[in-house]
């Protein structure tokens, strides 16, 4: 079976593997919305979405429980933005307007193709990623498409040719375009670390996890939220701007602009936003997790491969790649999701910031902490180089 | 009174960078998600309704059976939205109450126009008609929320009533010497 695969022509397996990562990112990302009403729920002490069932599913006894959970909101959010009417406003232009939300899609969904979501050991016992693209260039792609994702907003919010939607957009295009800055400025020092002078340069996310991988109390065993706290720290803030997640709910606030860069769209197109928004959370915080909290590692000091050897010691097939694999994806998977369920953990503690507080914090805090941050560790690193040599 | 001048402390470096407090405002979020929902699940679970809840009118009859509501058409004028109708009529010759009093021959009230003012229930002069804990009308057209008189004898059922008016009246026609 593997054969034939690995036998195909490359194009195909990318197409066939590029189709599968989206057909499950595209799910999750969905499934995120009815999560976040989920969790908002239980956070506030009350049920959340528990009454939808598909009338005759309602038979089968034992239903009730995945209907308590809400989990047949999903479908009934889909087919809802699916069937009911879109209309488009008379007062736009009907090209840019359509555009929007499919420009919106792209960025957040190719992202994904430098992200590794886990890892296998092959026969010569070398650890191999399962990734869609492994560049060297990864965190750099990561960075340059995602950031793509602002054009989607300001194309949203100045086609909707109406008054809101357009301050949304400004607003959303002059907050994105501020964090990135941090954001960027905060994983430099990482990469210094990991490319020591004279060492094979590399921005891939793979080797950042590889990096971290170590067992017992050996120095790369530690997880670099720990040597980099700042940097975790500050990537994390800029993250939340980055995907418009509360408190810098600001391209969207209810409050003072109705909805945003998105106050004229309607079904399925709004869901589109909404899909991306939640798929440039789910890719940061796999970056964020990538970078920092040890990729598909269960523990700092018990790498993938540890467990993978433990496991083997009681069933042989454990070893196999496949549920290497899959064991990898899973550890991962779940880190991201209790990354998720962080953003709307702090959805439901923090209010929202002022626009003057969301620049403030942006231009006059983060940044010159990312660029002290980053000079303490070039300063940090070339002496720990100098004492080596 | 005395003008206290509160001296506003500065704020720590802790409190400046907010880390702490939005750190204690997790945890606090999180003892919630841990704790039971305080929702009541409304079709299934009832609230606790007072007493003296002045819910939806509804007709009354005696503990024998008979209905109070003598169609005097009171509730009918006292009604500030006009939403009670009243076709006065008399009981029929069979009956056992026949020519001691009236009743009504039709009773619609508008749930659509009721205010639930209770005046209905202050002006009845036989404690007929009576404001009860029933708190959810809805239908889902303008004919369904018309309450006619089966509903409303439905609604009410029996209210404990010791004079036993009718049948005081019943044998005072019958012995003569009523009052």
């Amino acid at each position: 079976m593997f054969d034939f695969y690995f036998n195909l022509p490359l194009w195909l397996r990318l197409v066939l593997q590029g189709t599968a990562v989206i057909l499950v990112l595209f799910p999750i990302a969905a499934a995120c919305s009815m999560a976040e009403r989920k969790i908002s729920a239980w956070l506030q002490g009350r049920p959340g979405p528990n009454r939808t069932v598909p009338p005759i599913l309602a038979w089968i006894p034992g239903i009730g429980v995945f209907q308590r959970l809400g989990l047949f909101q999903l479908a009934a959010d889909g087919g809802k933005f699916t069937f009911k009417e879109d209309p488009i406003p008379g007062h736009v232009n009907k090209f840019y307007f359509v555009a929007a939300p499919i420009l919106a899609m792209i960025p957040a969904l190719s992202t994904i193709v430098v992200v590794p979501f886990g890892a296998y050991f092959n026969e010569a016992g070398k650890l191999v990623p399962i990734i869609l693209a492994n560049l060297d260039i990864g965190l750099l792609a990561v960075f340059a498409v995602s950031s793509l994702g602002v054009y989607a907003v300001i194309l949203a919010g100045w086609a909707s040719n109406s008054k809101y939607p357009f301050l949304g957009g400004v607003r959303a295009s002059a907050q994105l375009i501020s964090y990135e800055l941090s954001m960027t400025l905060s994983v430099l020092p990482v990469f210094l670390w990991i490319n020591a002078p004279g060492g094979e340069g590399t921005l891939s996310l793979f080797r950042v996890v590889e990096l971290q991988s170590g067992s017992g109390f050996a120095w790369d065993s530690v997880w670099y939220v720990f040597y980099f706290p700042l940097s975790a720290f500050i990537f994390l803030v800029a993250l939340f701007a980055e995907t418009n997640r509360q408190p810098f709910d600001m391209p969207e606030s209810e409050s003072d602009l109705v909805g945003g860069f998105h106050t004229e769209y309607g079904a399925f197109k709004w869901s589109l936003f909404f899909v991306a928004e939640y798929c440039h959370m789910i890719v940061g915080s796999a970056v964020f997790i990538l970078l920092f909290c040890g990729g598909w590692n269960p523990l700092p000091g018990l790498p993938l491969g540890d467990v993978i050897h433990w496991l083997s010691g009681f069933a042989s097939w454990a070893a196999h790649p496949l549920v290497m694999g899959l064991i990898g994806i899973g550890i991962f998977l779940g880190k991201v999701f209790a990354s998720i369920f962080f953003f709307m953990w702090v959805r439901w503690t923090l209010p929202r910031f002022r626009y003057d507080q969301v620049m403030t914090i942006g231009w006059k805090k983060l940044l010159p902490l990312a660029i002290a941050n980053l000079i303490i560790y070039t300063l940090g690193i070339a002496v720990l180089a100098h004492l080596k040599k | 009174m005395a003008v206290i001048q509160v001296e506003r402390k500065p704020l720590s470096f802790a409190e400046r960078t907010y880390i702490p407090q939005i750190l204690g405002g997790l945890k606090t979020t999180f003892k919630h998600l841990l704790k039971p929902t305080v929702t009541l699940q409304y079709p299934e679970q009832r609230p606790e309704i007072p007493k003296n809840y002045r819910g939806v009118p509804t007709l009354v009859k005696d503990p024998n059976g008979r209905e109070k509501c003598v169609s005097c058409q009171l509730c009918e004028f006292v009604c500030p939205p006009k939403a009670i109708r009243i076709t006065p009529g008399e009981i029929p010759e069979d009956s056992i109450n026949a020519h001691v009093e009236k009743a009504p021959q039709a009773f619609d009230i508008d749930m659509l126009r009721c205010i639930y003012c209770g005046l209905c229930q202050e002006v009845c002069p036989e404690e007929a008609i009576w404001l009860q804990n029933q708190f959810s009308m809805s239908g889902y057209t303008r004919a369904e929320m018309v309450n006619n008189k089966a509903k409303l004898y439905e609604l009410g059922g029996t209210l404990p009533d010791d004079h036993f008016k009718w049948d005081k009246k019943k044998s005072a026609e019958e012995h003569g010497n009523a009052h």
